[in-house]
């Protein structure tokens, strides 16, 4: 068509320009919550009952330290216990043998569906009920036997609650990794020769892995603050070291801001190592630009994706 | 080489038969699927299978590695079972390490291709000579490399899968199915995932196999290519070989009214 209607300008496509549409009531609630927030520490910083310098001479007292290495040792056993554990129950859940099936679902539903408080107080006076703990074989006699209040100290009642808790749930996880491996994968690997064991350990796992470690780093730190639990049977855990500390000095609202520090500390250092782990588990996608912390920057400044504010 | 005592002679296979099959039946719960199949293919033959959905083809093929296990039959493949061991008259299931060392004697493509999304091409093809024949890394990576330049994809060797397209894919998967140097190739509709543009070059690699004499056994909707390149056409339909013979006369004149019918429908 080359007949020109009449009153349209000429247009040269090389010099329009986009004018990006205002965000007013964004910027309002950028002011607001900037202000609000200014407001809120200027009150912490300036409000004497905080009491920072005393903050600060306890961060690095050696029975805090103490307190956050028990914190960390338990976080750290309990979890290679639910790994482990969580995988053979979801091993099991999958089999087609009813007789294993069942009896791991059974585990999840029991240890995942009652709280992680109860559990640990029911092992801790699981001595009330079972007085010792002995193997015996007929024939030939008791081969050892040990009483239950020796086994059963608090470290021991808090490992086995907790890992035993936080299995049920990393039972779900890898099983829901698992399945979400195409069969074809599992096919492909057995026309090749590889046993199952191998087709396992080197094609389905590495390729759960990518679903299943960012819900487990997740539960990781979801661990880390549920071990504060254990200071409930005298585990000397961060919490319960601060504790015994403010039972003496009343100085409680100090210790327990040192007790926030600490965990805040060690749930950012293990983010960081969660997005590493992705990224390694995650290799075949496109890779991702810039490091841990470039990424964290960019998501605490982030107002909405690809786009800066108004 | 072979060690294993086979069963050619014991049953009357003649030992130029790389797949024996008779009477080979096969369901699942009430649902027969495999009615009693019959195939014999040579060694260094072509054999194309064709037949309407649901007819077994897939389940068939399944049968010959042991990804199913049939109900009935016979099935030889190079002259001995593959997931038994007979013995006193009597079929003994084999232990799984046992019937792995059996299949991966036998490559199989998929029409899904199935490559390892988490290896790159090349990895894809050395995991299973070195971690199943523990073949030395050098000497597997460089039979890889010879593979890769075969299917023409030498250059993507550090490639992911999902970077490459699907007929480079389905390249990719044929030379892993090589580097474990299978006795006999089957492929389950190999093309039927590929946009039309893309066959051609899977079908190119495919010819070439035959042309250098590797026992394959095809199923595929692809009437040119085994009219073209198979030695032997295998009609199926609802779970029986319902006629086979050279492709070229039975395309032209098919003797079964059913054979006749597909044919029309699928030229
Ligand atoms: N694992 C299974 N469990 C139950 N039924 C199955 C299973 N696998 C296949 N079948 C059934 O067996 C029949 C034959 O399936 P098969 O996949 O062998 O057919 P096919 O000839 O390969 O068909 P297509 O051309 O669609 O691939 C179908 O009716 C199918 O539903
Ligand atoms: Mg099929």
């Amino acid at each position: 068509m080359t007949v020109k209607e009449e009153g349209r300008q000429q247009i040269d496509p090389n010099t329009l320009t986009v004018v990006p549409l205002r965000h007013p009531w964004r910027l309002t609630a950028v002011v607001l919550v900037v202000v609000g927030v200014l407001l809120i520490v200027r009150s912490a910083i300036f409000n004497p009952n905080f009491q920072w310098p005393v903050v600060a001479t306890y961060l690095f007292n050696p029975l805090i330290m103490n307190g956050l290495g028990q914190t960390i040792s338990l976080t750290f056993i309990v979890m290679v216990l639910a790994i482990v554990g969580g995988t053979i129950a979801a091993l099991m859940m999958l089999s087609p043998s009813k007789l294993l099936s069942i009896p791991a679902m059974a585990f999840v539903w029991l240890f995942r569906g009652t709280p992680a408080l109860v559990q640990l107080i029911l092992w801790y006076n699981l001595s009330l009920v079972i007085k010792n703990f002995s193997l015996w074989i007929p024939g030939y006699g008791t081969v050892f036997s040990v009483s239950t209040n020796d086994v059963m100290t608090p470290m021991v009642a808090a490992v086995v609650a907790l890992s035993l808790h936080e299995s049920g749930y990393m039972a779900e996880i890898v099983r829901g990794g698992l399945k979400s491996v195409n069969r074809g994968q599992g096919e492909a690997a057995a026309c090749l020769g590889m046993s199952p064991g191998l087709s396992l350990r080197r094609i389905i796992l590495p390729q759960a892995m990518r679903m299943i470690i960012p819900p487990t780093g997740n539960e990781t730190i979801n661990l880390l603050k549920t071990t504060s639990l254990v200071s409930i049977i005298a585990v000397g855990d961060l919490l319960y070291s601060a504790q015994s500390i403010y039972a003496r000095t009343f100085e409680t609202m100090p210790l327990l801001l040192v007790v926030t520090f600490w965990y805040l500390a060690v749930v950012s250092v293990m983010s960081v190592a969660q997005y590493y782990l992705e990224r390694y588990y995650s290799r075949d996608e496109t890779r991702h630009q810039g490091g841990a912390l470039a990424l964290v920057w960019k998501n605490v400044f982030r107002f909405r994706k690809n786009e800066v504010v108004a | 080489m072979n060690t294993v005592a086979t069963h050619h002679s014991r049953f009357g296979v003649a030992p130029t038969t790389m797949v024996y099959a008779a009477g080979i039946r096969k369901s699942y719960g009430n649902l027969q699927v495999l009615k009693g199949v019959d195939l014999t293919v040579p060694v260094g033959s072509v054999a194309c299978i064709i037949g309407p959905s649901g007819s077994g083809k897939s389940t068939f093929l399944r049968c010959i590695n042991h990804l199913e296990e049939i109900n009935g039959g016979l099935l030889l493949v190079d002259g001995d079972f593959v997931g038994y061991r007979l013995e006193d008259n009597k079929l003994h299931e084999l232990p799984p390490s046992a019937i792995c060392k059996r299949r991966a004697e036998i490559g199989m493509v998929f029409q899904q291709f199935n490559l390892f999304p988490h290896l790159t091409v090349l990895e894809n093809l050395i995991e299973a000579p070195i971690r199943v024949r523990k073949e030395p890394a050098a000497k597997a990576t460089a039979k890889a490399m010879a593979l890769l330049d075969r299917v023409g994809l030498a250059d993507k060797r550090h490639a992911f899968p999902k970077q490459l397209s699907g007929g480079q894919q389905q390249r990719v998967a044929i030379a892993r199915a090589l580097a474990m140097s299978p006795k006999v190739l089957l492929f389950d509709e190999p093309t039927s995932a590929l946009d039309p543009e893309l066959v051609g070059e899977v079908l190119e690699v495919m010819k070439d196999l035959a042309k250098e004499g590797i026992t394959m056994i095809v199923v595929t909707h692809e009437i040119g290519f085994a009219r073209e390149v198979a030695d032997q056409l295998i009609f199926m339909d609802g779970g029986i070989v319902v006629e086979s013979g050279d492709p070229r006369k039975m395309i032209a004149s098919p003797k079964s009214p059913r054979t006749k019918e597909f044919l029309a429908r699928v030229l």
